[in-house]
């Protein structure tokens, strides 16, 4: 599978409402969410929405209920069609697509993992997940063969012939992820795929995603409510608001330097450990030769967890040549883990 | 007042007159098969309908004691006398409950897809479940005379609301989340139909089909007013005589029938769900 392709959206809006297209240049002129909603009673769903998506990568789209997080990523395959801008995938643009088009699109190009799973309650676990091949006319001898590969990398091997409701929530979302991955489709749409289940099994969960995108590289776009989700799965972060755009950039900057109020609050409980990279910390003035060694890229509980183990007071940070870039010690270390950012 | 009734029957008249004989034509090839049905209930050997239906009864059930039961009720039945009566009760209930579900399914479709067909066909429904029997009886005796056909359109106008209403129920009753999932893989209207909505919705839709099979019972007693012969004939005959058991025999015969209608497709209604049976704990 060659690099997979981004996704590019450009000024997207969404407003509810009857006369949404209307709206949209009051919106522009700068009105409230609040205000068109009492004035006019149009609800901003989004409002615009700039967020570059690259291929292969995981973006993740964080926001609480009502950000307008699940809207967005029902613009990506059009479940919801945008009020105005545009979704592109490549040079296409998806709300410019005909139905057939469209049709044809998230057959190919997309696959989707849902909140509540949406698996068809009157099919086997293997008629589930072949569902995709199905839609697309592939022989059931064909896609069988397909779907029983992604059955097994999920982990559900010797539950083909079980219905959804003989499954625990953890394994039915595996189900979900298994059909989504045997449409081998370049974009995988992940909205809220974890939220509903237990803390234990949601980090397995995440731990499966994580696997599979180091082979797979897929443009994945995950929609998730909970910021250590965000943070450990996405290589890139939106965070969402009110339905717009409110910080973007990867977990250790939003982490280290929240835009507002709302993200600091939220950044506030995170485990910094597990965010902040030691290169953002150490003392990048100096190096020293020999002596214990960390490898650059890592993250400070790793690091703090090597200090701990050797006893020893200070480290030099090494590249992937092994050649020293810097220096960090117990101290700062530490200092970083705890510090909430003073904002 | 009374010269607007007038030219209204007088146009209805006309127009049965010159259309009659081809819509009762049009009739002609489901009238041949009800025929064709009843003959053969009636004229077979009866030990061969007795296993044949009893067999019916227990594919669709799988269940011993319905199967009993079925079995007991049609000697009972057939032991009293009154096995040719019920052949054609059950000729006619079948045939009338296949053009219901025939005529009804896609109509139940097409409301649940369209809020507008619903709100036309919403009142027809009503005025076809509470208009006495024997006002549209008029027009189609009218039509067709006396006979089967107007017997069976008369049993099929009664029976038929259940099932365009449950499938239409049934229909958007349907999970959002599935159907959006499907519609995010790529499904065109008619797979979503095929292979979400329709079998979400079987539940439902059978049991529409077991009331419009009680229904067609309930107007068999009716459909004997305007000539279909069966078990209503006995109880109309009962009714103006003061036969006190002949109407009691004939309508617990109809009783009988209707329980083992009603068993066998539910039950049949129920394996078809079996996935839903098994719960994760």
């Amino acid at each position: 599978m060659g690099e997979a392709t981004g996704i590019e959206i450009k000024n997207l809006y969404k407003i509810f409402g009857p006369n949404g297209k209307e709206m949209v240049q009051l919106v522009k002129d700068g009105m409230s969410k609040a205000e068109l909603n009492e004035k006019y009673n149009h609800v901003l769903g989004l409002n615009d929405i700039n967020i570059s998506m690259p291929g292969g990568k995981i973006e993740v789209v964080m926001g609480l209920s009502g950000s307008g997080k699940s809207t967005l990523i029902r613009h990506i395959n059009r479940l919801i069609d945008p009020t105005d801008g545009e979704v592109l995938y490549g040079n296409e643009d998806v709300c410019k697509m005909s139905q057939s088009e469209l049709r044809a699109f998230r057959r190919h190009k997309t696959a989707m993992v849902f909140q509540k799973f949406a698996l068809l309650p009157h099919r086997t676990v293997m008629k589930n997940t072949v569902y995709g091949l199905e839609i697309q006319g592939i022989s059931a001898k064909e896609a069988e063969e397909r779907a029983s590969r992604w059955i097994a990398r999920v982990g559900l091997e010797g539950f083909e012939d079980h219905y959804p409701n003989q499954l625990s929530g953890g394994m039915q979302q595996r189900v979900g992820l298994a059909r989504a991955l045997t449409n081998d489709a370049d974009i995988l749409l992940m909205d809220e795929a974890f939220s509903a289940l237990d803390p234990l099994i949601r980090m397995d969960m995440q731990t499966v995603l994580l696997d599979l995108q180091e082979e797979l590289h897929k443009t994945i776009v995950f929609i998730t409510h909970d910021l250590d989700e965000a943070l450990r799965l996405g290589d890139k972060i939106a965070i969402l608001r009110d339905g717009a755009v409110i910080q973007q950039g990867s977990g250790q900057e939003i982490v280290l330097n929240p835009a507002d109020e709302y993200i600091a609050d939220f950044v506030k409980e995170v485990n910094r450990g597990r965010v902040i990279l030691v290169d953002t910390v150490m003392d990048k003035t100096k190096t020293i030769e020999g002596g214990m060694t960390i490898s650059s890229g890592i993250r400070l509980e790793e690091a703090a967890k090597t200090f701990a183990d050797s006893g020893v007071g200070e480290a030099s940070i090494v590249n992937g040549d092994g050649k020293p870039i810097g220096v960090l010690n117990v101290h700062d270390t530490i200092y970083a883990m705890v510090t909430p950012a003073s904002h | 007042m009374r010269a607007m009734r007038q030219s209204i029957d007088g146009a209805f008249k006309d127009f049965t007159r010159a259309y009659g004989d081809a819509i009762e034509s049009a009739f002609d090839p489901i009238k041949d098969f009800l025929i064709f049905l009843e003959h053969l209930l009636i004229n077979s050997p009866w030990p061969i309908i007795l296993a044949v239906l009893v067999g019916i009864v227990y594919l669709m059930s799988r269940n011993k004691t319905i199967t009993i039961g079925s079995l007991v009720a049609l000697c009972v039945i057939g032991y009293l006398g009154m096995w040719e009566d019920t052949m054609r009760t059950i000729a006619m209930v079948t045939v009338c409950t296949m053009m219901a579900i025939f005529l009804g399914i896609p109509l139940g479709i097409l409301m649940a897809r369209s809020d507008r067909v619903q709100s036309i066909v919403n009142p027809v429904l009503d005025l076809m479940q509470t208009m006495p029997s024997f006002v549209y009886l008029i027009p189609v005796v009218m039509i067709f005379g006396l006979g089967k056909v107007p017997g069976m359109i008369a049993v099929v106008i009664y029976a038929i609301p259940p099932m365009i209403r449950l499938t239409n129920l049934g229909i958007r009753l349907v999970d959002q989340d599935v159907l959006e999932a499907a519609d995010a893989f790529g499904s065109n209207s008619w797979q979503k139909l095929t292979n979400v909505q329709l079998p979400l919705a079987l539940p439902t839709i059978m049991a529409g089909v077991n009331q419009t099979i009680m229904m067609a019972l309930a107007m068999v007693v009716v459909a004997a007013l305007i000539g279909v012969k069966g078990l209503g004939q006995p109880v109309l005959n009962a009714i103006a005589n003061q036969y006190l058991t002949m109407g009691v025999m004939n309508g617990l015969a109809i009783v009988a029938i209707a329980i083992i209608f009603d068993r066998a497709t539910q039950a049949y209604g129920k394996r078809l769900q079996k996935h839903s049976e098994v719960i994760h704990g």
